[in-house]
């Protein structure tokens, strides 16, 4: 059986109140036991003095180690229970040629990203039980970390009827969203809400009122107005985060407010929240690093829905993060070719690659004290894994799954998109100069992804 | 003199002395539509294609003969908007282009920012002219020069803009232009038509035009452009013509040496009566015939050569 020993990292693990210099002990593809570093012994912030870690303690293998463990020696490392991205499109079936769960799930573990959970919008639409098995299946098959799947809320993602949530469900769906389109009708967002709560699976909304985004192509402002692009208002956030709210207080189901942009919108989850209402809501990295300044120069890889938006709402995320309102990071990878991104910026495709900048991006508002490291890995890690329902990821106390991700805080390096292993490169954070890197993401005890060993 | 630039893509990129370069330019290119043989052999054996994937009559004929009374060689392309969306892609059919040695491309294009993408695909001149609701560059300089004309100068003149700001790239190109001359601009239309932050460009904006015509200089009247509304962004054009359109009650308060400009095509009755278009305050054949020697200045001030 497969024997791994990280060695020396220091442990973020904020579900089991860790943050210390611990060695972790993996048999076959659980956690078999987590030990304070010798020396370092205490459950909280042993060995991290003003920030900086001490050494590992050389004398810290156990005498029962014997040859056959694996040790990744994690001494000046982060060690922490591996990402859960709840928003990517892995673009299989249907759109190959955009990503495959091959490619996407490699690009998944080059982020520290041990399970995501893939939206339905893929042709035919993970509407129904036979394409969740299909997804499932090729994704223990090629898939390189845990794919779940997210199934439609209504048939065709068109809005009119109900997709078979149940049998959705029975298949193995996380979680069930009409992502990318909203669901306009508010009879029918209300039966989805309705109907779901008797499974317990969570409703993601994708809030957007296109009776007033209908054929925006950047945030309504001053920057949309110079440069004649037909914008959206926040409002058309706004509103359907409010009748969301008040949909989930009437039926009592588990509303999720997937990649918020505006503050208005920060503003009323945080008012729900506090009124009980059972919503939670995440946030993607490009929404609090990125202005609608960045279309200048009709940059399609600064197109995406939501539209990045203003400094305002930038500072409005930050502070959700801080107290709570936002519950999770996700990434909202959408990979798109280059025929659907190199054109011209209102016919150009939305969405941007996430998973390979996610990291970094979130250290920056780590370094920016915008929330805490430990804070961070609630908003990556066990916050989604609590919404998804994953009960034995998010957490690496023993028994859990050996879902882990170990990174530099202080490598740094740079984008370069032609390198993503995403299949598709549309990133706004080409040549950024980057600081945090993923060096192992491992996945139920294995390694699967290992950084290239800086020569430099 | 020659622009120290590649293409002429907004009036946001120029600077004042280059806006006025282009007009000293074009001011001396007119004489050259007064002769009886009218053409110079400035540009002989340059390339210029006109790519135009919106309909034009009165711009792309008025690249095309500025570029043959240089001696160019103009090729006209039209492309209606609906092919391009199976077609090839606009990269393609520059990367094409290209192959051929072009000298300079005229494109005019229903999508905001196309000329930009254009001129980073290509080696040869891009000139805008007219991207999506973005800018119009040649039309907002003929504009000027033909103010300039008329006026012997632009600063200090108030210009007032009306109609529907939000789609217009004419607006954008001359709200640029005349306020790096100097003017003071004022847009007026209904709220459902002007962009957010528009004031932020330089400009005051006014829902009424009562107050906007008394101490204005010049009026712009825009035309209503209904096919790029998806829903009306007014009740009927009866209403709008009765708040926005401006007709001689609406001029008995404006000064009496006001011009009124319109960069065509108008609609008759709809935002400008029939009696000021074709009135003594109406500049708008000037404006046409600007047209040309703006845009003989564009390719010779793009393309050089040297002149006789």
């Amino acid at each position: 059986m497969n024997r791994l020993l990280i060695r020396g990292g220091r442990v973020i693990d904020p579900i089991n109140d860790r943050d210390g210099l611990f060695d972790i002990y993996v048999i076959g593809e659980k956690i078999a036991a987590v030990k304070p570093v010798k020396g370092f012994e205490g459950s909280r912030g042993q060995g991290v003095k003003g920030g900086k870690l001490e050494p590992s303690n050389p004398g810290t293998l156990e005498p029962f180690i014997e040859d056959d463990w694996t040790v990744i020696d994690a001494a000046g490392l982060l060690v922490c229970p591996g990402f859960i991205d709840m928003h990517t499109h892995l673009r299989e079936p249907g759109y190959e040629y955009k990503e495959t769960i091959k490619t996407g799930t490699m690009a998944a573990a080059a982020g520290g990203f041990t399970s995501i959970a893939c939206m339905a919008n893929t042709e035919p639409v993970n509407d129904n039980a036979s394409v969740t098995r299909y997804i499932l299946k090729k994704a223990q098959e090629e898939g390189i970390v845990n794919v779940c799947s997210v199934g439609a809320v209504s048939k065709g993602l068109k809005g009119e009827t109900l997709a078979e949530i149940g049998e959705l469900r029975e298949a193995g769906c996380v979680a069930i969203s009409d992502d990318g389109r909203p669901v306009m009708n508010s009879g029918l967002m209300r039966l989805a809400m309705e109907y779901a709560k008797q499974f317990n699976i969570l409703v993601i909304s994708h809030c957007e009122d296109t009776g007033l985004s209908s054929e925006g192509a950047m945030n309504e402002g001053f920057v949309a107005t110079k440069l004649g692009l037909k914008g959206i208002p926040s409002a058309s956030e706004a509103i359907m985060v409010a009748r969301d709210i008040f949909l989930a207080e009437l039926t009592g189901a588990r509303l999720h407010i997937a990649h918020v942009s505006t503050k208005g919108a920060v503003e009323l989850i945080r008012v729900a929240k506090k009124r009980g209402v059972n919503v939670t809501a995440e946030i993607t990295p490009h929404h609090f690093t990125l202005t609608d300044e960045a279309v200048i120069g009709y940059n399609t890889n600064a197109k995406m829905n939501p539209p990045l938006r203003t400094g305002q709402d930038i500072e409005a995320l930050k502070q959700g993060l801080k107290d709570g309102t936002i519950d999770v990071i996700a990434t909202d990878h959408a990979p798109q070719d280059s025929v659907s991104k190199d054109i011209e910026f209102d016919r150009a495709a939305n969405g941007i690659v996430g998973l390979e900048t996610a990291l970094p991006l979130c250290l920056k508002i780590v370094a920016e004290n915008v929330i805490s490291l430990s804070e961070l890995v609630k908003r990556l890690s066990s916050n989604p894994a609590r919404l998804l329902g994953l009960d034995s990821k998010g957490s690496l106390k023993v028994g859990d799954d050996a879902d882990i991700a170990i990174f530099d805080i202080d490598r740094e390096w740079a984008v370069d998109s032609k390198k993503l292993k995403s299949k598709s490169k549309n990133t706004p954070f080409d040549t950024w100069k980057m600081k945090g890197k993923v060096v192992k993401t491992i996945v139920g005890g294995k390694v699967v992804w290992s950084e290239p060993t800086v020569s430099a | 003199m020659r622009l120290k630039r590649k293409d002429i893509l907004s009036i946001e990129e120029l600077s004042k002395d280059e806006i006025e370069l282009i007009l000293s330019t074009a001011e001396s290119f007119k004489e050259v539509s007064e002769r009886d043989i009218k053409k110079v052999p400035t540009l002989r054996g340059r390339t210029i294609i006109n790519l135009f994937y919106e309909a034009s009559t009165r711009t792309r004929t008025s690249f095309e003969i500025a570029a043959k009374r240089m001696s160019a060689d103009a090729i006209n392309i039209s492309t209606s908007s609906s092919s391009v969306v199976k077609g090839e892609t606009l990269k393609d059919t520059a990367k094409n282009l290209e192959a051929m040695n072009p000298d300079c491309i005229v494109l005019r294009h229903p999508s905001s920012g196309a000329p930009e993408i254009l001129a980073k695909y290509v080696k040869c001149s891009v000139i805008n002219a007219g991207d999506g609701s973005h800018e119009h560059p040649s039309q907002a300089l003929l504009d000027m020069l033909t103010v300039k004309e008329r006026f012997g100068k632009i600063e200090g003149l108030n210009i007032t803009i009306v109609g529907d700001i939000a789609h217009s790239r004419v607006a954008r190109s001359n709200i640029y232009g005349f306020t790096k001359l100097g003017a003071k601009v004022t847009v007026v239309g209904p709220p459902t038509m002007m962009p957010s932050g528009i004031e932020n460009i330089g400009c005051s904006v006014s829902n009424r035009i009562e107050d906007a015509i008394s101490n204005a200089d010049v009026i712009m009247m825009l035309r209503i452009q209904l096919e790029r509304h998806e829903v009306p962004l007014f009740p009927t054009i009866r209403e709008y013509s009765r708040l926005f359109g401006l007709d001689s009650k609406k001029l008995e308060t404006a000064k009496k040496d006001v011009v009124i400009l319109h960069p065509g095509p108008i609609n008759r009755g709809v935002e400008i009566s029939p009696e000021i278009a074709d009135g003594p305050y109406s500049l708008i054949l000037d404006q046409v015939k600007n047209g040309v020697a703006v845009r003989m200045a564009l390719f010779y001030l793009l393309l050089g050569g040297s002149r006789e």
